[in-house]
């Protein structure tokens, strides 16, 4: 079958040029709105996971000095705070914020492949998050059983929200990967088969193809949730056994029998760790382009980048049990965990140390984005390390269930996506507004966080090794814990409240300068992909203008010998007195 | 402009390793199929593992529970006056839906020939088997409800046989639903002529039989470890 599909003739896209102000700015199937919409809903949610963790802090610091805070609700923001963090605000703001903003952009293409289902996957995600905040005001509130919610006890009676929170929270969690699903297919098939002439998968910016595999890893690993949310479901709803044994609860014997609890976490972890790179691998892209662009320098090793995050993506489908450790396994099955986890060190290593070296002798800019992009570098280094303990089965089980998980987890996949998020943020918002934002406001949101956050998880890992356990309420009396661990509690609370406060700096800055900022123009920070080099800025509907951008050389131009520029966007047509860089299409 | 400096590879192209490479970052586009198929390719890609993991799942359960399974030739068996077939129910149920798989590539072919009113009647004659197949998986459940058999208990043994069944063939049969409404929806718009004025070809024939194909491949899985098992 002869088949010819070109992006740069429109008869495959959709046409739904908008004409009033619903369709586009509500009803809006253009990929720069949807994922305006994507990021907003996802920071609001974001900020109430926020302000969620300031309560949970406020127990821990000062127990029982506040009387709204229950060993009730004070579990009901363990788990709501986890869940949103992790899916409904990195998740979708990483892959549905960014991720169509920038692909159809830096391929140059005008949109996603199939903008109506783009724009249903922004209703079904809001939807989702509805439910998920609806479940507060339910009788009994929402669900309390710890982020991973672990049967059995997510949905036996004693634990907060088993009468509706629960339900809520798995409809919800189906809901949103029914959205993913929408969106995921479009973001893979959209960079697969869309590109503009010239952008082989080899010219795509780093940030496009860390999105690329968190795609894909979450278009396999979100069906392992799903199905053990379906079964979590019929478990709670019609009386199944599943994961439910035989228990006898508050004194008791009720009617399952014979199910698995250990299934339950396998699934789940079968889509929890890969998770854990769906967050992680758009921040590795997007980090890349940031320090790149402003070092000035090409991006050291792009060709290893690729394979490392190609590599990252695989292994995290067979490392998921090194989350079970402490749930018993045949040792030969811990030691093969523990290996595949030691072994992903590797490409992340190399990543790493690709990133250092693109800042090695650049001209670097020092300014916000490339800040948080600095910071974002020395968080995961340190968040990376502390996983190799964890990783290793002997050294995992006294650290279990410590504030030193705490501390690890929240160092590699809280500050450290988190750090990219805001560069990202920063970097891209000229070109998503037209104006730029403070910048004095940028660089003291940038210290106080930094710092704020190294405030609150660099003593945790010290509790950690005290052995002071997490998600407890109250710790009470207890001979292993010294007072200074209560001190520490202290002000690991008030550092966090403080970081929390800081947040305000940044919505404050991104809101004003939409108004005040000063006019950015089209490529401010001399940036050589696609997106920089649209006609209008913002872009307007279609992106290009009547014709498309070619493409001719790969991302990573700056500061290249001989030009008159310390940078070539990829668009420039070869010129014969500068040698083109080798970037792998060339095979002889 | 000139085209060379594009992504001209030379000559003499890649072989081996470094030319599925070389396939795979091509300009543009990686596969040369259309946006919708690709898109289908990794739709099923992504409900493989939803069918995987039910099925790991199943598997699971029937490994680690205590009690008897019961014995699949004795609980699908279905009498005509006489002696209990064993499963014979599901032999019609496979065939019908194996037949089904025939008349759509049949579909696909007219579709690209342009016989429209080859391709929407054969379109119909799979939905129509599918419809069969939905309506004796109704009767199977019936049957089985009517013997005392709930996702919750059943008298014939372990519990966890009714929930993994009824929630596996559930969900496989509402795969099955919203393929014959699929199948409906883009028969009518093949016999309208529908694609002819919008696409100029008839591939969406062909994506909605990439569908209809994963149904019954994972229906011959879901037979082979529910019945044969």
């Amino acid at each position: 079958m002869a088949y010819v599909a070109i992006a740069d003739r429109d008869h495959e896209l959709e046409h739904h040029d908008p004409t009033t102000f619903i369709t586009k700015y509500i009803w809006s199937q253009d990929h720069k709105v949807i994922a305006i919409q994507y990021s907003i809903t996802a920071l609001f949610v974001g900020f109430v996971a926020l302000v969620l963790s300031g309560m949970m802090r406020l127990q821990l610091g000062f127990p029982d000095s506040f009387s709204f805070i229950t060993p009730v609700s004070y579990y009901q923001f363990i788990t709501m705070h986890g869940m949103i963090m992790v899916i409904f605000l990195l998740t979708a703001l990483f892959l549905g914020g960014f991720g169509n903003y920038l692909i159809p952009l830096m391929i140059g293409s005008r949109d996603m492949v199939f903008p109506y289902m783009n724009m249903v996957s922004f209703w079904v995600y809001l939807v989702s998050v509805i439910v998920l905040l609806s479940s507060f005001f339910v009788p009994g509130g929402p669900t309390g059983a710890g982020w991973t919610l672990y049967p059995p006890q997510a949905i036996l009676p004693g634990t907060p929200g088993t009468d509706w929170g629960i339900i809520l929270m798995l409809v919800s969690l189906a809901l949103f990967i029914v959205a993913f699903t929408m969106g995921g297919l479009n973001y893979v098939t959209t960079i697969l088969q869309a590109r503009t002439r010239g952008m082989t998968m080899m010219r795509l910016p780093l940030s496009l193809w860390g999105i690329f595999m968190a795609t894909i890893l979450g278009l396999l690993a979100f069906p392992a949730l799903f199905v053990s949310a379906v079964m979590m479901t019929l478990d709670k709803a019609i009386g199944t056994s599943f994961f439910m044994p035989a228990v006898i609860s508050m004194g008791e014997q009720l009617d399952h029998a014979g199910g698995s609890p250990i299934l339950f976490q396998h699934l789940f972890w079968f889509f929890g760790h890969p998770e854990v790179y769906i967050v992680a691998l758009p921040g590795f892209g997007l980090v890349s382009d940031l320090l790149s662009t402003h070092a000035r320098k090409s991006i050291f090793g792009y060709r290893m980048m690729v394979w490392a995050i190609l590599a990252i993506g695989g292994l995290s489908f067979v490392v998921w049990a090194h989350h079970m450790y402490v749930s018993g396994m045949n040792p030969y099955f811990g030691f093969f965990f523990a290996t595949t986890t030691l072994i992903i060190a590797v490409p992340t290593a190399i990543k790493v140390y690709n990133w250092v070296l693109t800042l090695w002798q650049g001209d670097i800019h020092l300014t916000v984005p490339m800040l948080f992009a600095i910071g974002f570098i020395f968080t995961f280094t340190h968040g990376g390390l502390t996983g190799i303990f964890l990783g290793n089965v002997v050294v995992d089980l006294p650290l279990s269930d410590t504030y030193f998980v705490v501390a690890h987890f929240h160092m590699v996949m809280g500050v450290s996506p988190i750090m990219v998020v805001f560069g990202a943020i920063y970097h891209w918002y000229p070109k998503i507004t037209g104006r730029m934002f403070n910048e004095t406001l940028g660089k003291w949101h940038f210290w106080l966080t930094f710092f704020g956050t190294y405030a609150i998880y660099l003593p945790m890992h010290y509790l950690g090794f005290l052995g002071v356990p997490r998600r407890y309420f109250s710790m009470g009396d207890t001979e292993f814990m010294p007072e200074s661990a209560f001190v520490l509690n202290q002000s690991i609370t008030i550092s966090a409240l403080f970081v929390g406060v800081v947040q305000l700096l940044f919505l404050y800055n991104i809101i004003v300068s939409l108004k005040k900022g000063k006019e950015a123009g089209p490529n401010p920070w001399k940036a050589t992909t696609l997106e920089w080099q649209t006609p209008d800025t913002p872009p307007k509907h279609g992106n290009w203008g009547h014709e498309l951008p070619v493409v001719y050389r790969w991302a990573y131009d700056y500061s290249v010998p001989g030009y008159h520029d310390d940078f070539i966007p990829q668009n420039v047509p070869p010129n014969p007195d500068i040698p083109a860089h080798d970037d792998g299409t060339h095979h002889s | 402009m000139s085209e060379a400096v594009l992504t001209d590879t030379g000559d003499v192209l890649p072989g081996g390793a470094r030319g599925i490479v070389a396939d795979f970052s091509a300009d543009k586009q990686a596969f040369q199929v259309p946006w919708g198929k690709a898109m289908m390719w990794f739709f099923l890609l992504s409900d493989t593992f939803i069918f995987g993991t039910f099925l790991t799942a199943y598997m699971t359960v029937r490994m680690s529970v205590r009690d008897a399974w019961p014995v699949p030739s004795e609980v699908f068996a279905l009498s005509f006056g006489g002696e209990p077939i064993p499963l014979i129910l599901i032999a019609i149920m496979t065939f019908v839906l194996i037949s089904s798989s025939g008349t759509m590539a049949m579909a696909v072919n007219m579709g690209y020939r342009g016989e429209r009113n080859k391709a929407f009647w054969l379109m119909m004659a799979t939905a129509a088997f599918g419809a069969m197949f939905v309506g004796m998986q109704a009767f199977e459940w019936t049957k089985l409800i009517e013997e005392g058999v709930r996702p919750w208990s059943n008298p014939m043994g372990v519990a966890q046989f009714g929930a993994t069944f009824f929630m596996i063939t559930g969900f496989h049969g509402l795969h099955v639903s919203v393929g014959v409404i699929y199948l409906i929806v883009v028969g009518r718009r093949v016999k309208s002529g529908f694609y002819d004025r919008t696409r100029g070809n008839y591939e969406m024939v062909e994506i909605t039989g990439l569908y209809w194909h994963f149904v019954d491949l994972v229906w011959v899985f879901i037979f082979a470890f529910f019945y044969l098992w």
